[in-house]
C-alpha cells in the first residue's frame, strides 16, 4: 500500500467516525423521545390537567396543583429576571468598555455555570431560613437568579447587532443616550430579545434542583405566594422515586408535558429567529 | 463631581444629567449580577462556618457520614462527583468533538441547521426527564449489561459487585449524554473561529481532509480544551439525573457497578432532613466547595476559549449555552 492510499484510508476512517458521532448522540435523543412519548401518552389524560393528586394508594388524580404552581413560580422568576436581565444587558452593551461591565459580564457567565442546586441552597439561606417557611416566592427568586445571566447576555449580544447608524441617527436628532437606547435601539432588538426570553423560560421551567428547598412541594392547591407550592418538576421527582406504579405513570405524563414545553419553545424560537433574519434581508 | 462620567468623547450638551441617570440605573442592575455571585460565596461560607470550624480540612479527608452521631466527612461525595464527571468526560469528549467537526467542517450546508437544532434539543431536555428515563430505561439496560459481564472480567476492580443497575456506570452514561451537546456546541464555535486560510493552506499542500481538519483542530486546541472543561463543569454540578441513578450510597469504590454518591446528590437528598445546625452546615459546606470547584473550572475554560477566540477579532465568543438563540446562522 502506498503512503497516499493509507492517508486516504485514515481520512475516510476519521470522516466516518465524525458521522458516527452524530448517530451516537442522536440515538439517546430518539430513545428518550420515544419513551417519553410512549409512556407519557398512555398516562396523559384530561384528569392530569384538572384533578388534584389523590391520597397515597388511590389510583387516578392529576397534577393540576403542580401545573398552576409551576406557572406561578416561573412567572415570579420572570418578573424578577426579565427587567434585571434586560437592564444589565443594556449596560453591558452601552458601556462595554467599562470595568463594571467587564466584571458584570464575567459574573453573568460565572453565574450561568453555578450548579442549580447551589443556587437553591443560596436562596434557602437568604429567603427560607430567616422566615422558616418554604414559599413560591423563594422558588421564583431561585429561578430568577438562574434566568438573569441568560437574559442579560442575550440582550447584550442582540443590542450589539443593531446597526450603529440607528443610534447615531437618534443622537443626531437630539435624543439623549437613554432615549436613543430605549426608544430606538432596544425596540429594534426586541424581537430577538423576546426569543431569548422564551428560551430562558423554557429552560427554567424544567429546573428541579433549585426548587427542592425553596418552593418545596405541596399536595394541595395553593396560590398564596408565601406558602410551599408544588411544581411539575418536583412532583415528577417525588413520583419517580416513589414505589407506586400509578405515580410512575403520572411521572411520565409530567415528563411529557415538560418536554413538550421545551420542544415547542425551541421550535417557536427557531421560527422566530428565521423570520427575523429574513426581515433583516439576510 | 464631574458632570458626566460617560465615556463619550463629545461634551455633554442637553441630557447630560439624563445620561448620568441612565448610566447609574442600568449600572445598578449590572452591579446586582456581580453582587449575586459574591453573595453566593459569602452566604455559603457564613452558613457553613460551624462545620468548617469543627472539622477543618479533615472534612474532605474522612469517609464517615453519620448524621446521628454528628460526625461528617465528605470524601465519598467528592470521590463520586469526580469519578462520575471524569467518566462522563471520557465518554462524551470524543463524541462531542466528532459532532463538532462533522457539523462545522464536513456536513452539507442543508443538513447543518437541523443537526444543530437536534443537538441543542438534547441540551434543552430537563434534567428531571433524563433522571426519569435513567431510572426506568437506562438502569435496567445497565443491569442487563452487568449480568452479562463475563466472570473473568468481574475479577477486575472496575467491574466488581452485584449487578444492581444503579451505580457509577449509569451516572457516567447519563452525564455523558447530557454534557455532549454543551461541549460540541462550544467546540463548533471555536472551530468556526479558525481562519479558513488554515485549511486552504493545508489543502494546497496536498493534505487529505483528515489532515486539514487536524491542522484546524491543532490551531484551535486551547479553545477545544476550554469546551471540554465547560462540559466538565456542567457534569460536576448536575444534580437530578445523577441523584436518580447513582445509587446514593456513601462509599468509595473503584467499581463502575457499585452504587455511590455525589456532592450535588447528597445535598438534594438530605438538605431538607438536616435536623441539627451542624448537619445543615456540613451540607452547606459541600455546596460551598461545589460552588468553588465549578467556579474555577468555568473561569479556566472561559479563559481558554477567550484566549483562543480573542486573536481573531469579531469572532463571536461562545459564551452562553445552546439555549441562547443564534442571532446569525
Amino acid at each position: 500500500m502506498t503512503a497516499a492510499t493509507w492517508r486516504k484510508i485514515k481520512s475516510g476512517i476519521f470522516v466516518s467516525f465524525c458521522a458516527l458521532s452524530i448517530a451516537v448522540a442522536l440515538v439517546p435523543l430518539a430513545f428518550i423521545f420515544f419513551f417519553v412519548l410512549k409512556e407519557g401518552l398512555q398516562a396523559l389524560d384530561y384528569d392530569f390537567f384538572t384533578q388534584m393528586p389523590k391520597p397515597v394508594g388511590e389510583p387516578g388524580g392529576g397534577m393540576a396543583n403542580a401545573i398552576v404552581g409551576t406557572l406561578i413560580i416561573v412567572g415570579l422568576g420572570a418578573l424578577f429576571a426579565i427587567p434585571t436581565g434586560i437592564m444589565s444587558g443594556v449596560y453591558l452593551s452601552e458601556y462595554a468598555g467599562t470595568r463594571l461591565s467587564s466584571a458584570a459580564r464575567f459574573a453573568a457567565d460565572t453565574l450561568n455555570g453555578v450548579p442549580s442546586i447551589v443556587i437553591g441552597m443560596f436562596i434557602y439561606t437568604i429567603a427560607v431560613l430567616p422566615v422558616k417557611q418554604f414559599s413560591a416566592l423563594a422558588g421564583g427568586l431561585a429561578l430568577g437568579v438562574m434566568m438573569i445571566p441568560i437574559i442579560a447576555r442575550t440582550t447584550e449580544e442582540l443590542l450589539l447587532l443593531v446597526p450603529g447608524s440607528m443610534r447615531e441617527g437618534a443622537l443626531a436628532l437630539g435624543a439623549s443616550r437613554a432615549q436613543a437606547t430605549f426608544s430606538v435601539v432596544l425596540p429594534a432588538a426586541l424581537p430577538g430579545i423576546l426569543t431569548g426570553v422564551v428560551l430562558a423560560l423554557a429552560r427554567i421551567a424544567g429546573e428541579t434542583a433549585p426548587l427542592l428547598f425553596t418552593s418545596f412541594n405541596n399536595r394541595f392547591f395553593n396560590t398564596t405566594l408565601t406558602q410551599p407550592t408544588a411544581s411539575l418538576t418536583v412532583t415528577v421527582f417525588t413520583y419517580a422515586i416513589s414505589p407506586y406504579e400509578d405515580w410512575h405513570r403520572q411521572a411520565w405524563a409530567g415528563a411529557l408535558v415538560l418536554v413538550a414545553i421545551v420542544f415547542f419553545c425551541s421550535l417557536l424560537a427557531r421560527v422566530a429567529t428565521r423570520r427575523l433574519e429574513k426581515m433583516r434581508g439576510r | 463631581m464631574s458632570p458626566d462620567p460617560a465615556p463619550t468623547a463629545q461634551p455633554a450638551r442637553r441630557g447630560g444629567q439624563g445620561d448620568l441617570g441612565f448610566r447609574v440605573s442600568t449600572g445598578a442592575f449590572a452591579l446586582l449580577v456581580l453582587v449575586i455571585v459574591a453573595a453566593i460565596g459569602v452566604v455559603l461560607t457564613a452558613e457553613s462556618w460551624l462545620s468548617i470550624r469543627r472539622f477543618g480540612m479533615g472534612f474532605w479527608a474522612t469517609t464517615t457520614w453519620d448524621p446521628v452521631a454528628g460526625d461528617f466527612g465528605a470524601l465519598p461525595f467528592i470521590w463520586g462527583t469526580l469519578y462520575s464527571s471524569i467518566l462522563a468526560l471520557l465518554i462524551a469528549t470524543p463524541v462531542a468533538l466528532g459532532i463538532a467537526v462533522f457539523i462545522a467542517e464536513l456536513c452539507p450546508a442543508g443538513l447543518r441547521t437541523p443537526l444543530v437544532f437536534l443537538t441543542e434539543l438534547l441540551a434543552a431536555i430537563p434534567s428531571i426527564v433524563y433522571g426519569l428515563w435513567g431510572i426506568f430505561v437506562l438502569v435496567p439496560l445497565v443491569r442487563q449489561l452487568e449480568i452479562w459481564t463475563p466472570e473473568f472480567l468481574k475479577q477486575v476492580p472496575l467491574f466488581t459487585g452485584p449487578p444492581l443497575g444503579v451505580g457509577m456506570l449509569a451516572a457516567g452514561l447519563i452525564l455523558a449524554i447530557m454534557i455532549t451537546p454543551f461541549t460540541s456546541s462550544v467546540a463548533r464555535e471555536v472551530l468556526k473561529a479558525v481562519p479558513v486560510e488554515q485549511r486552504e493552506a493545508a489543502y494546497a499542500l496536498g493534505a487529505t481532509r483528515f489532515e486539514a481538519i487536524q491542522a484546524a483542530l491543532y490551531y484551535a486546541r486551547t479553545g477545544i480544551l476550554g469546551a471540554v472543561m465547560l462540559g466538565f463543569g456542567r457534569a460536576l454540578g448536575e444534580t437530578m439525573a445523577v441523584t436518580m441513578v447513582i445509587g446514593n450510597s456513601a462509599q468509595i469504590s473503584m467499581s463502575l457497578y457499585a452504587p455511590q454518591y455525589s456532592m450535588a446528590a447528597v445535598i438534594a437528598n438530605e438538605f431538607t432532613e438536616a435536623d441539627t445546625a451542624l448537619y445543615l452546615d456540613a451540607l452547606v459546606e459541600i455546596g460551598l466547595v461545589l460552588f468553588a470547584i465549578t467556579l474555577l473550572v468555568n473561569i479556566l475554560s472561559r479563559a481558554l476559549i477567550w484566549s483562543m477566540t480573542r486573536s481573531f477579532k469579531k469572532a463571536a465568543v461562545p459564551a452562553l449555552p445552546p439555549a441562547a438563540p443564534e442571532p446569525a446562522a
